[in-house]
């Protein structure tokens, strides 16, 4: 199938950027979208021209380094799926599509439709950990955890740390990746112990890193290509009230 | 040269606890002025220098990805082993030493493989502490699955992410090293060069990957921990940025690369579905517990899976091997594979795939349980494919996976340039020429946490901290050597594409340096390597500038040096005239198809050193001797 | 304080201010409803009402206390909101986002322009419309007072208008209410947004429904 695309094209952080008009030809429905990119820069390379820069590395869905919005929808809109993931028999002969980067004030663009996502370690290194030691820690078997709570924490854990909760969300908040991190720690007995300094630690570094805060629109629970549940921004906001008493 | 892996003689039990007892310690308040380099942050480097930074010393880490969280650790699904015994099943760390050194098909030192086994319990429990969210049980004890190459059941897992979990375990202890001011990451940086200094290894040259600025980072020791080179087939498992670059830069600088031939191709990837196709999928190992490997028994049978009535199917592994059936190890299951495609009974398109049915294991414990078990494989698989595997089997063809081979260590991580450490899949020491499933993760987090936390003292203790600064002689020159041979690749502007090139050579490292390896295909690899990589030097096509973001430059530099390495993985493999685990020349077999080795004449690593491009590499061996188990052929019938 | 600078003790402090506000609408609909009862209704509940001055003022100024609020770090949260995202997408398509989400604030700032017209209107009686006297008992005539004023077509519109208004705001703030407060799980994610609805509709209606029923000349003087 041939495609049109328009590309988000932008040389450096500082340049202006815009749309770019590319044709897609002969494209096979078993390719993945990165792999159509691929081929779309190889004629590019081979005009002598610069390539689109695009983030990518595992493209089996668990690394999150891929970044794209596609047609206005983090990753593409199928459900469960990163970009890498996307096939292109989603799409049809004839079709246009919009590529663009995660925007947010906090993910500053470094190239074409590659972004900074350093606000997100910053909250990860906020309290994102149990400050356990290097060895001299308990049999695994020690402190039991019951099933539901571990398969609870495990549903949060999933988060990939992709960034699409954030490019997705009307407010560019980061509360779903901050609330799946508190959620999954909070859930285990391991991380009772510091669960007050972290929730209130980690928020606070959220808002330092200049994301917005959660109004409950939910886009980032659809966009989410590990479906986090915002039902952790819910545990997030519990664990914060019971901080505010401690 | 007899090269000396400096393991611990006497009892093997007692032999990790006395070889701590004799490694020398830094005293803590001096621990602040050793500066130590940690290139990678996957499960080996990650929680190599967030132990690090834990005990005090100065730790800079790096990796190519924008995040320390991304390593491709973080893609393995299965499960990580440990000698717990919780089943009761009969597990020990004998039995876990004893199954890693007959996995490894007798190719492995017996002392590091026992010290894994020891230590792997720690890695369990220190995981659980970080927060990992293993599976459980409804009593809320740990849960254990089986995996291939072992009739116990020891492995760990977190659904089919145990990879990721582990990792972010790691990704937090160093998040909180970060915080605490003890390591500095550098993201978005890769290691294009070792700075050796006097012969001892004092930095390295990175290129940052947003600026395009090239600079030295000098240390009192570097630690690599930068992953395997599977990559060099062009098409595996590996994430598209995984390379030999650093430990290709490292080993021209000096350290030796031992068994490059050993690499492991896995069972079960999803088939190849046309030429775009620019990585492939590997589904856990852990799916062979409830499916069933089997290929029509009629040549050229294109009828639906499903229409092919039982006793028209041939499920070859459990007839090969009975007892330990769909659960052979990797290897052979592998070659089973094969075997059943070269035949002309493959599945699929082009013939290249086998089923893996779930049918029978559905109708035994129902789609419910198979879904708890692999949801997410089977939806992965779906997205691929487009195919339900709840209603028709799996096709599944091997794949490269992973590397057993690597730069040369001894008992204490440390490469033959002294202060350079090697770490997790980068180094070749635990697993042979075969690695068993859910041992990676064992091997990167045992490295990281439990090994170099203590041998690294025992060379920083004999050198004074910061003997080298940043503008040492040694440093400009690596920066300037760095800068010139980017320009150079900037400068060819040929009509190739280096995306090309990479197919080109793993065209001919798959056909001829793959699954099974003659001494003429070996020739012929050896032949057309410098023919293709003289090419590239003359005709690749690299846009941009050096001074920016350029993804074309990254590649192309991560392609010339696959394309030295090539040649040297298939030198090695011609002058291993056996077979032994992944290493599989078909000269050497069994009447019946299984690797022969000869103990006789290569029971040794054998380490190369690197001499010039184009020039012959010297070979040196390390002979292995083994106390603690018989070398016995390797049987799984 | 923690809880009046972070973004998660802001927004707290926005949902439970919120759900007094929605407390005050459920008390004053319940006087209002009084109306249907005639002159004798509104009328006696009003002189009620007023014969407890204190207890009046202290309810007014706690209300416009969680008003100010409210209104407070809505908009400052709106604008760290917007700062947050340059919204500078070509396109954009929201799957879950809806209208009233998305304008909160807008909804928001209506409701506070119908509830200042409306203390003109009725409490400081500084409009034109508004017709002061007293009833036969000698209590302030309300009764008359609002079926006047309802009277005209114009001015029942603008009230429709500012329950719609009302009705978008609480069916985000409803269930974001109890998000925020925790109260939340995968189950009732969904139940919570329909209950929102069904609420936020049921008390539109009922507002609704006094000038709708003067102005149909159901409710007459």
């Amino acid at each position: 199938m041939n495609l049109t695309l328009h590309v988000w094209r932008q040389s450096g952080p500082k340049a202006p950027g815009k749309l770019e008009q590319y044709e897609a030809k002969n494209v096979s429905p078993d390719q993945s979208f990165l792999e159509m990119l691929d081929e779309v820069n190889e004629h590019l390379i081979k005009e002598g021209k610069d390539p689109i820069a695009f983030d990518h590395d595992c493209r089996e869905g668990i690394c999150g380094m891929c970044s794209q919005v596609i047609n206005g929808v983090p990753h593409g809109g199928q459900e469960r799926t990163t970009v890498c993931q996307l096939h292109m028999r989603r799409f049809n002969d004839g079709d246009t599509i919009y590529i663009e980067p995660w925007r947010a004030l906090a993910f500053p663009i470094q190239k074409d439709l590659i972004v900074d996502r350093n606000a997100l370690e910053k909250i990860m290194q906020a309290g994102g950990y149990t400050s356990c030691h290097t060895g001299g820690v308990a049999d695994g078997n020690a402190i039991l955890v019951p099933k539901q709570d571990a398969d609870y924490a495990m549903d949060a854990a999933e988060c990939i740390g992709c960034g699409a909760c954030v490019a997705a969300c009307p407010n560019g908040s980061a509360m779903l990746y901050t609330s799946a991190k508190v959620a999954q720690l909070a859930a285990l007995p391991q991380g009772q112990a510091e669960a007050a300094e972290r929730v209130c630690a980690m928020t606070e570094a959220m808002q330092e890193a200049g994301f917005g805060n959660c109004s409950n629109h939910y886009e980032c629970m659809a966009a989410c290509p590990k479906g986090i549940n915002v039902k952790f921004i819910a545990k997030l906001n519990r664990e914060y009230q019971k901080a505010l008493f401690k | 040269m007899i090269l000396d892996g400096k393991c611990p003689k006497g009892p093997i039990q007692t032999s990790w606890d006395r070889h701590r007892f004799d490694l020398k310690l830094v005293n803590p308040a001096n621990k602040r002025k050793y500066k130590v380099l940690v290139v990678g942050t996957g499960l080996a480097g990650g929680a190599a220098a967030a132990s690090l930074g834990e005990l005090g010393y100065n730790v800079e880490a790096f990796c190519y990805q924008d995040s320390a969280r991304r390593a491709h650790s973080i893609a393995a699904q299965g499960g990580i082993n440990a000698a717990k015994n919780y089943p009761n099943d009969g597990d020990s760390i004998y039995r876990l030493f004893y199954d890693t050194i007959k996995g490894g098909d007798f190719r492995a030192r017996e002392a590091d493989v026992w010290r894994l086994a020891q230590v792997s319990n720690n890695i369990i429990d220190q995981c659980v502490a970080q927060g990992v969210p293993f599976a459980r049980d409804y009593a809320g004890y740990l849960d254990n699955r089986s995996f291939g190459g072992a009739q116990v059941s020891r492995t760990f897992y977190a659904r089919g992410q145990t990879g990721q979990q582990l990792l972010l375990g790691a990704y937090s202890a160093l998040s909180r090293q970060v915080k605490a001011g003890s390591v500095k990451l550098f993201a978005r940086t890769e290691m294009l060069d070792l700075v050796v200094v006097d012969g001892e290894a004092k930095g390295i040259t990175v290129r940052d990957l947003i600026t395009g600025e090239i600079r030295t980072h000098v240390g009192d020791a570097v630690v690599l921990a930068t992953g395997g080179y599977v990559n060099v087939f062009y098409l595996s498992t590996n994430a598209m940025g995984c390379s030999v670059t650093a430990n290709w830069r490292a080993h021209k600088k000096g350290a030796f690369f031992a068994n490059p031939c050993y690499t492991q191709i896995h069972p079960t990837c999803i088939p190849q579905s046309g030429d775009h196709q620019s990585k492939l999928t590997l589904m856990s190992e852990s799916l062979r517990n409830d499916g069933r490997c089997w290929a029509p028994k009629k040549k050229g049978d294109n009828r639906h899976p499903n229409d092919i009535p039982e006793e028209e199917r041939d499920y070859y592994l459990e007839r090969k091997y009975p007892s330990f059936g769909n659960l052979a190890p990797r290897d052979i299951a592998s070659r089973a594979a094969k075997e059943q495609c070269d035949d002309g009974r493959g599945v699929g398109p082009g013939g290249r795939g086998v089923n893996l049915d779930f049918s029978a294991a559905i109708k035994r414990v129902g789609e419910h349980t198979i879904r708890e078990r692999y949801g997410n494989l089977f939806e992965m698989y779906e997205k691929i494919t487009d195919e339900n595997a709840y209603k028709q089997p799996m096709r599944m063809y091997p794949a490269p996976h992973y590397s057993m081979g690597g730069l040369w260590v001894d008992y204490n991580c440390e490469s033959n340039v002294p202060g350079l450490f090697v770490l997790g899949e980068a180094n070749f020491s635990v697993h042979g020429a075969n690695r068993l499933g859910a041992s990676a993760l064992m091997q990167g987090l045992a490295d990281g946490y439990f090994v170099i936390p203590y041998t690294i003292a025992n060379y920083l203790a004999k050198t004074k901290p910061g003997l080298v600064s940043a503008d040492h002689p040694e440093c400009k020159k690596s920066v300037e050597d760095v800068k010139a041979y980017n320009n150079r690749l900037l400068n060819i502007n040929g009509k190739k594409t280096v995306s090309e090139f990479h197919r080109e050579l793993g065209k001919i490292m798959w056909e001829n340096v793959g699954m099974a390896r003659s001494e003429e295909s070996l020739k012929d690899a050896i032949k057309r390597i410098p023919v293709l990589r003289e090419e590239f030097w003359q005709n690749v096509k690299v846009t941009g500038k050096g001074e920016e973001l350029n993804q074309q430059l990254e590649n192309a530099g991560r392609v010339a040096d696959f394309l030295e390495f090539g040649e040297l993985m298939a030198k090695d493999a011609l002058h291993r005239n056996e077979s032994c685990g992944g290493h599989f020349r078909v000269e050497h077999q069994m009447p019946d198809g299984e690797a022969k080795r000869d103990d006789e004449n290569y029971c040794y690593v054998g380490a190369w050193e690197f001499k010039g491009v184009d020039k012959e590499p010297e070979l040196h061996k390390e002979p292995l001797t083994f106390e603690n188990v018989h070398l016995a052929v390797r049987s799984y019938k | 304080m923690r809880i009046l600078s972070s973004s998660v003790g802001r927004k707290i402090l926005m949902s439970i201010t919120g759900q007094l506000l929605i407390i005050f609408i459920l008390i004053h609909l319940i006087g209002n409803s009084t109306i249907f009862f005639g002159p004798n209704g509104i009328n006696a509940y009003a002189e009620h009402l007023h014969s407890l001055p204190p207890l009046v003022w202290a309810f007014r100024l706690f209300m416009l206390a969680a008003i100010a609020v409210h209104i407070a770090y809505g908009v400052t949260l709106t604008l760290e909101n917007k700062a947050a995202n340059p919204g500078a997408y070509a396109v954009k398509r929201n799957l879950k986002a809806s209208f009233a989400s998305e304008n909160m604030i807008w909804t928001g700032l209506l409701v506070l322009c119908f509830i200042g017209y409306h203390l003109l209107q009725f409490t400081i009686h500084g409009t034109p419309d508004v017709v002061v006297g007293l009833d036969s008992a000698n209590r302030p005539d309300v009764f008359r007072m609002v079926v006047t004023s309802f009277g005209n077509a114009l001015i029942s519109l603008a009230y429709m208008f500012a329950m719609l208004m009302l009705f978008l705001h609480l069916s985000h703030g409803i269930p974001s209410f109890l998000q925020t407060m925790g109260w939340n799980n995968e189950k009732t994610i969904p139940a919570f947004g329909t209950g929102g609805k069904v609420i936020s509709a049921i008390l539109m209606l009922a507002y609704i429904s006094i000038p709708a029923v003067i102005l149909a000349g159901l409710l007459k003087l």
